[in-house]
């Protein structure tokens, strides 16, 4: 009964789900694509790790954070800082006026290696803070917003701001950060040159399989008892605060969940493409990412994934061919979205699924009743929708 | 005979919005194991004074001691966790999840964020929503949307939720608003026991039910007390019946 219970929400449906995506991840797309299209997969697949986040906290927490690429920016820049400090040793940089120091810092006439880059010789310490910069980041915001019960466009105009002020420190401080270039030029990591093709594999798979490893820590997290409340919160916030839970603590854990994948995210874009920007960070790359995640279904862990690459895949075809045009395309899809099927790709193959389904239950409760009863023991909530959506279904054939 | 003990002691509780003290010098006792009825005229501060209570609207004076604790410097979820359980006006129920995940996410363990992720459908969790969904008649729909629940049964979910917690005591605001005669006299049979080892404050208009319920009636008028007593006494005052219960 309470193993019942406790994968209702992923159960037999969301582990067939997920061995689709691993599939077509794994054995479809490195048997189709040569290195240089996966590679650009990777790069879409880096951003599928901040859909995902968008997942859990704009689907299932209903905060809408509309500055993602915040925390995309912070986890890839931290990445990249130790690959450049790498790359940037003293013979291969002994042509500059101060050797072994990142070649933009020596461009804006920096002599010494500012302390806020020292520790990031060690890689140990570069994942941990790609890790727990973003994370800690996120607490703050957190923290200063949900405490005080800011919600709603408040909070995602906020972090909108928060997006704008790091893009343009980041900018501004071009001797400390790269500036608008962003860190580029790297090279090798621990020595091993991540440029080649087979680094490339290698990235593409350990990418593959932290979005699997990042969607079963999801799922596990929905089917537990907070996924549970993050849905009442977001029905009736003050019936979940008056049954004894800060629900503050409940939407700081989520908005940090978030932040830290899309940490993880930027880490693998900067792995994989070999530099980290600005262009990252700031407003129109943080609302292009809700897109992905609207795209791909808000309430589906998969869906994210696909949405983001339907998107991306989207965006490079127009953009080499109709450059100009890509923006109005972007926006339409987003409207129709909206509009259209605001569950997302999710919810239209969720929807063909379940009509599907019950058109076959409604087959089988004829030849055997106690099909019906079972379903309906195992899980509520889909049983529920397919008796709903069996009503359109099943009329057409009735006349 | 020993006076019964205080639960609950309000006094000189106001709270003014912009100059309007929607409750003013306000003092209030409840007693272990009373079911206190309050009424009064629409505006009278009713609903004000449970929101001050449970500390979702903080006072500008005065003081409420629950038992030895003061709710008015407390947050919500504590003054929850201290024993003091709220129904909304409207049915506040979570209309997505099933009757038994409702109930099941008003039971009193893991509350924090990580008691959350490791919280687990023990027997004794299931156990505890049989015995409230009988409570409350809705055993039979326990695997249902709560959506798709009829308004009284709304009312009596959200009861159940708050059974959930056992807390002593218990403050109900119109809970039998929307339900036909025969939801009424359930739900009054379901307050009068579920009030045998609990204290109650029922904001209520109904007065053939306040009659069935009440162990003493409290009317507000303006924000202030107006009279006190039996129903028998507070009925049978003047000024009760020109404010209030009319001519």
């Amino acid at each position: 009964m309470r193993t019942i219970f406790r994968t209702a929400t992923g159960g037999k449906q969301g582990m067939i789900s997920l061995a689709i995506l691993a599939a077509v991840l794994i054995v479809v797309f490195p048997l189709f694509f040569d290195i240089f299209r996966l590679n650009l997969i990777g790069k879409y697949l880096s951003y599928a790790f901040i859909a995902i986040g968008l997942v859990m906290l704009w689907g299932y927490g209903g905060i809408l954070s509309l500055g993602q690429g915040v925390f995309f920016g912070l986890g890839g820049y931290c990445i990249a800082m130790f690959l450049k400090l790498e790359a940037s040793d003293p013979i291969t940089t002994k042509i500059q006026s101060t050797p072994g120091i990142p070649d933009f810092m020596d461009w804006n006439q920096i002599t010494a290696l500012p302390l806020l880059w020292q520790p990031f010789h060690s890689f140990t310490f570069s994942v941990f803070a790609m890790l727990a910069v973003p994370t800690l980041l996120a607490f703050i915001i957190g923290v200063a917003m949900f405490k005080r019960r800011v919600g709603g466009v408040y909070f995602a105009i906020i972090t909108q701001a928060i997006a704008l002020i790091l893009s343009v420190l980041i900018i501004g401080q071009q001797g400390y950060t790269g500036g608008v270039n962003g860190i580029t030029d790297l090279k090798t990591l621990h020595g091993w040159d991540i440029r080649t093709d087979n680094a490339k594999y290698i990235l593409y798979f350990v990418n593959v399989a932290l979005i699997i490893l990042a969607i079963l820590s999801c799922r596990w997290i929905i089917s537990s008892k907070l996924g549970l409340l993050l849905l009442a919160m977001r029905d009736k916030e003050d019936r979940v605060r008056f049954s004894g839970y800060d629900v503050a603590n409940f939407k700081i854990f989520v908005f940090c969940l978030a932040a830290m994948l899309s940490a993880i995210g930027g880490a693998m874009f900067t792995l994989q493409v070999g530099f980290m920007s600005p262009s990252f960070v700031g407003i129109v790359p943080s609302i292009e990412m809700v897109i992905f995640a609207a795209v791909g279904g808000r309430m589906s862990l998969e869906g994210a994934v696909y949405g983001t690459l339907l998107v991306n895949f989207g965006k490079t075809f127009f953009s080499e061919s109709f450059p100009d045009l890509w923006l109005f395309l972007m926006a339409g899809l987003f409207i129709a979205v909206v509009l259209v099927f605001p569950n997302g790709l999710a919810g239209l193959v969720g929807t063909w699924i379940n009509r599907r389904k019950s058109r076959t239950a409604t087959r089988t409760t004829q030849a055997a009743p106690s099909d019906g009863w079972q379903r309906g023991a195992n899980s509520n909530e889909p049983d529920l929708k397919t008796n709903h959506d069996s009503l359109p279904a099943t009329k057409p054939q009735g006349i | 005979m020993p006076a019964s003990k205080l639960i609950l002691a309000v006094e000189g509780l106001t709270v003014s919005f912009d100059g309007f003290k929607a409750v003013d010098d306000l003092n209030l006792y409840v007693e272990e194991n009373e079911l206190r009825v309050v009424i009064g005229p629409n505006g009278a501060g009713k609903t004000t004074v449970l929101d001050l209570i449970c500390g979702k609207t903080k006072a500008t004076k005065g003081s409420v001691q629950f038992k030895d604790l003061e709710l008015t410097k407390m947050s919500e979820h504590a003054i929850v966790r201290a024993g003091v359980g709220r129904k909304f006006q409207t049915p506040s129920i979570y209309e997505n999840l099933s009757v038994f995940q409702n109930l099941e996410l008003s039971f009193p363990t893991g509350r924090g964020v990580f008691g959350c992720l490791m919280f687990e459908r023990t027997d004794d969790v299931v156990a505890r929503v049989h015995e409230i969904a009988t409570e409350i008649s809705l055993q039979e729909e326990l695997q249902l949307e709560a959506g798709l629940l009829s308004h009284g049964q709304k009312q009596w979910l959200e009861i159940g939720m708050l059974l959930m917690q056992d807390p002593e005591l218990l403050m109900l605001d119109e809970p039998i608003a929307g339900m036909s005669a025969r939801e009424r006299e359930l739900t009054a049979d379901l307050l009068n026991r579920i009030g045998r080892d609990r204290s109650m404050i029922v904001i209520e208009h109904d007065m053939e039910f306040v009659r069935k319920i009440a162990d003493k009636v409290t009317v507000l008028h303006q924000g202030k007390v107006l009279a006190e007593g039996s129903m028998d006494k507070v009925q049978a005052d003047p000024r009760v019946i020109d404010v209030y219960l009319g001519h």
